[in-house]
Order: structure tokens, then sequence, then C-alpha cells
């Protein structure tokens, strides 16, 4: 694939929910080009017909009820939260 | 000598018999905490005053048949610990002073009467080879300042070499416990995927994080291990298999042991002593009888970018929940939530861990998903395939730990990439979900540690300890302790 753009990095960042100065979109320019050019040696692999990994184990699903049970308090939850109000997170305006 | 020169088993005589009691333990860890720690910087967080009041209960008490019985131990800090702060050595979490619970390996450690002294150093969330990535003051290596301890584990790594705890838990995704071991010239095993329990081990990347034990011995880890090992329904990763007792497999006995030296292991770029140091370690296990053989694992050069790209499109995801809304530092300059995400996890993250998110979203996302992200699980499938191939054959593989020993402070922050590339040796067995462990197996020119792998299949971490204690028995390198201070 051809180079990473400025453009790219700063609509990453935005999914990211990352906000990145000018010098450090550039930065990021630079650095993920080089290792995804890094990465393209995979390129060199025929995969064809290899199943992707989705465990190393032979793991299958693990099921439980779903019954509720007390495993904190609202108080204790709330207690390293930045800001709260009458037992709720309280963040900043989602509206503009 | 110091207490800590002692195995667990030999402390427990010690206690049993009241030569000592666990607050001279207790002391002698606080004691070396305060003679060193200026220089090696491997604790976040001390505990003291409750790990003392912990001593004395422990000493008023008759029963003392616990498995760690007054054990001052480390706990890495991305790994929860109930009232006291866990930061992963993050800004963002610099203010997490009070975590909700205690993750199951240190319940575990708490029912078999360990004593806590305080949360270790690492790179912060658990990206890095060198602890140069903590946002705190970085961990050096105890053998000399100058140089790293490793990483992430690097604090791990370093109050158990400095002799500051008996042992400590680490976590490896890459190789975060077996290089900063092989560094410090310490043991670190890193379990197969699922023995041990990542309830409450802060996730960075969930199909390859395991926790383990540092010790200064095999004897010491094989204990550690039977402690934390075991199925735990809180993490529906981890196994349900029997746990064996991995102490009694350590029998001194390799004959006929079948080891496979992968020729990619001591290629070009790993350096001339480290070869030296394996291929002398493999002429012991010659004399005790087992025999070995060169083999290839083909696929192990592409591990690094296939680690790369998995790691950090799976870190993208778990470090989501760093928002700034439940816990952790909100930033004070926002003025909607978006914008509170945003510059909290700005102000919050250092530099390391944002190429690594932003580097991850970049492979999840719309467009490039199959190219880099798909295309890395499957290569990660041929990784894990030529480890399958050649335990149809040899009992263990058998390489170093890293290429080079620890490398000099600031030497290789510039380059990501070459950063990256120092853990293409222990990288290809997290991809592949087995066991390895790094145990010493002798010094540089200069005097620092180089560390033999050991490699065995999924759950045979009985083999991979009977191999590394006949080793360790045949050999003096263990022993060895270092003098802390910058000698070059």
């Amino acid at each position: 694939m051809a180079e990473i753009t400025k453009e790219q990095v700063k609509h990453v960042a935005n999914l990211a929910r990352l906000e990145v100065s000018d010098e450090e979109a550039e930065m990021f320019t630079n650095q993920l080009s080089s290792i995804i050019k890094f990465a393209e040696q995979l390129n060199e692999i025929d995969t064809e017909g290899i199943e992707p990994t989705t465990h190393v184990l032979d793991l299958k699903n693990v099921m439980r009820k779903d019954e509720p049970r007390q495993w904190t308090t609202r108080e204790e939850a709330l207690k390293n939260a930045p800001d709260h109000k009458d037992g709720q997170f309280r963040v900043p305006s989602i509206l503009e | 000598m110091s207490l800590f020169d002692h195995s667990i088993k030999e402390i427990e005589a010690k206690l049993h018999n009241k030569e000592i009691t666990v607050s001279d333990l207790v002391d002698e860890s606080y004691k070396r905490i305060h003679e060193v720690e200026d220089e090696v910087h491997a604790f976040l967080t001390l505990d003291e005053e409750n790990a003392r009041r912990k001593a004395k209960e422990l000493d008023a008490t008759e029963d003392t048949e616990a498995k760690l019985f007054g054990i001052p131990a480390g706990i890495k800090d991305n790994i929860v610990t109930k009232g006291l702060r866990t930061t992963c050595a993050s800004q963002f979490l610099r203010n997490f002073d009070d975590p909700l619970y205690d993750a199951t390996v240190v319940e575990k450690l708490y029912a078999e009467k360990i004593v806590n002294i305080g949360k270790l150093n690492m790179d912060e969330f658990a990206m890095g080879s060198s602890n140069e990535n903590s946002s705190f003051t970085p961990t050096r290596n105890p053998w000399n300042t100058n140089h790293v301890p490793g990483g992430s584990s690097g604090g791990s790594a370093a109050a158990v070499a400095a002799g500051e705890v008996l042992f400590s838990l680490g976590s490896d995704t890459g190789g975060s416990i077996r290089q900063p071991a092989a560094f410090c010239g310490v043991v670190g095993l890193k379990p197969t995927y699922g023995l041990v329990s990542r309830f409450g081990l802060v996730a960075f990347a969930s199909s390859l994080d395991q926790i383990g034990p540092l010790t200064r011995s095999v004897e010491d880890n094989a204990r550690v291990l039977e402690v934390i090992a075991g199925h735990d329904k809180m993490d529906s990763t981890s196994a349900n298999v029997e746990i064996p007792s991995y102490t009694e497999a350590l029998t001194g006995d390799v004959k006929g042991l079948k080891i496979a030296v992968p020729k990619e292991y001591l290629a070009e770029g790993v350096n001339p002593e480290v070869k030296e140091a394996i291929l002398e370690a493999l002429k012991v296990y010659e004399s005790l009888g087992a025999t070995w053989e060169e083999v290839s694992l083909p696929h192990s050069k592409y591990a690094v970018a296939t680690y790369y790209l998995l790691s950090s499109s799976e870190a993208s995801a778990n470090l989501a929940r760093f928002d700034g809304v439940r816990y952790g530092v909100r930033s004070e300059n926002a003025e909607n939530m978006i914008d509170m995400f945003k510059k909290s996890r700005s102000e919050g993250f250092g530099e390391e861990v944002k190429r690594r998110i932003m580097l991850g979203t970049f492979a999840l996302s719309s467009g490039y998903y199959d190219a880099y992200y798909k295309k890395a699980q499957k290569v990660r499938k041929l990784i894990k395939n030529d480890f399958d191939k050649i335990f149809e054959d040899y009992d263990v593989v058998i390489g170093p730990t890293t290429p080079t020993p620890a490398f000099k402070v600031g030497e290789k922050m510039a380059d990501p990439l070459t950063m990256y590339a120092n853990d293409i040796l222990t990288i290809p067995v997290n991809l592949a979900g087995v066991p390895g462990i790094s145990i010493p197996c002798g010094f540089s020119p200069e005097g620092l540690p180089i560390g033999l792998q050991i490699i065995g299949k999924h759950f045979d971490e009985s083999t991979v300890y009977r191999a590394a204690h006949a080793y360790e028995q045949a050999t003096d390198h263990h022993t060895k302790r270092p003098q802390i201070g910058g000698a070059n």
C-alpha cells in the first residue's frame, strides 16, 4: 500500500479519541508508515486456505446463567470517579 | 548474606524452627529497598504500614502451614490490589488509589499468606521492552544502572535481582516477563495461555497476556506457580485443567530429554557472546544425558510484525475503557464529552501508548482490516503450527531469551522498530500460547546477565521446570548477585 498520509493519521486519531497536535501527527505519520511498511513483509507468505487464529487453545464459549448478584455497591463504584452527582457518574454536556 | 539468598523452602524451615520471624523478613525487604531504591526505582508504591502489620499478625498465629507463609513479594502495577494504588505506570491512573477488588492471583497469594511489599514499576500499560516508557521514574538494571532492566516487567525483575523481595509477579504479552528476567539475571516464567487467571490484570492484548512469577531460583518459581495457577470462573479464557505439583517435577533428571534448537534462534542478529553462552548450556545438557538437534521455526521471522499488528489492535480496543468517566484523571480543559475523552486520553497517555493505539486503530479500520489484522491472524496460525510440528518430536525448544544482554538507557528509544526487534525470540511463544521460561546462563564480558529460554508444550510447565532446574543445579550462574551501581 501507499504511504500513510497525515490526513489518515488525523482520521485514525479521531476514531481512537486521541487529540494529536500537528507535530505529533507529523511524527506518527512517519512512524506508522515505517511500521506498516515493515508489517507488509507478511505479504510474502501465502496464507491461502489458512484459517485465522481465533484462540490458541481449543476453548469453546463459556456460558453461565444470567443471575443478578451483589458485586459491588453504588458507593464503591463511584469512589474513584472524577465527578459524580446523585449516585451517577457526571460528564460534561454531550450536546454542543 | 541476605535472608533472601535462601529459597522459599529454606525460609519456611527457618520460620518453622523460630530462627527468624516474618517481621525479620519484612524488615530485610524494606531495609534493602531503602538502600537501593534511589538507584534502582523498582517500586511505584510501597505498602509498608500494612506489610508490617501483616507481618505481626502472621508472627502471632500458630498455624504456619501456608505455601508462601510470610514471604515478602512485589506485584506488577498492572495487577489490581484492593485499596492499594494501581497505576500501570501511567499518568492516566496516577490517582487510582482505591481499586475495588484484588486480582485473582493476588487473592491466591494472600490465601497462602504472602506479605505484599508494594507495587512494581513497568512500561506504561506494559507497552515497552526497557521500562523507559514508565511515566514515573524508569527502573534501572541492578547489575549496571546505566543499562535498562528490560520490560515491561522491569520493576518485577529488578526488585528480585536487587534482593528487595523474594519473588514478584509480572505479566508477559510478548516477552515482558522473560526478557527482563534475562536482563536482570533472574528466573521468569510465562505460563501457557490460560493457565493463570487474568481477572484483575489490566488488559493489554487479551489473546496474549499471561501473569507469571519472577524468582531467584527455579524451585521458588515452581512453588509460586503452584499457588497462582488454576481455573477461575471470573476469567472465561482460563483453562479448566488439573494443576500438577510443579515442585515434584524437579527431579534433576533430564536423561533422554529431547531438545530442539531452532536455527533461527542462533542466527545473525544474535550477539556472539549470547550464542556462545547458549552453546555452552547445550553442552551442559549433553553432559546430563539430554540430546539436542537443530530444527527450524520457518515463520518466526514474521513474528514481530504479526505481534505488533495483533497486540496493538487488541490494545486499541482494551484501552478504550480509559475515558475519564469512571476512574483515572479527567482533563480539566474539556468543553463537551467527546472533547473530554480526547483530552483526558491525550494528556494521560504517553507517546508509546498513543502510537500503539493509533497502529491498532488503523489496522482494524475499515478498508485495512483484511490486509493487516486478518492477515496477521493467519500468520499467527502458521507460527503456532511450526511449534506444534516440533513438539511432535521434541520435549522442549531451547534458545536465547534475547539477542543481546541489557542495552544502555536511551540506546533504542529513538526508533520504535529497533526497540520492537529486541522481542524477536520471545514473541513467537506468546503467539503460539505455549509456556516459556528464562533462566540465567552466564554473563557478558561487561558483567551483564544472559538468559536461556526453554519453551514447552501447552500445559507442560512440568517439563520446562524440570529442564530448567537440572541446568540450574549443574551451574552456578543463579548464585551470583549484583553490586548496585553504574560500572560504565
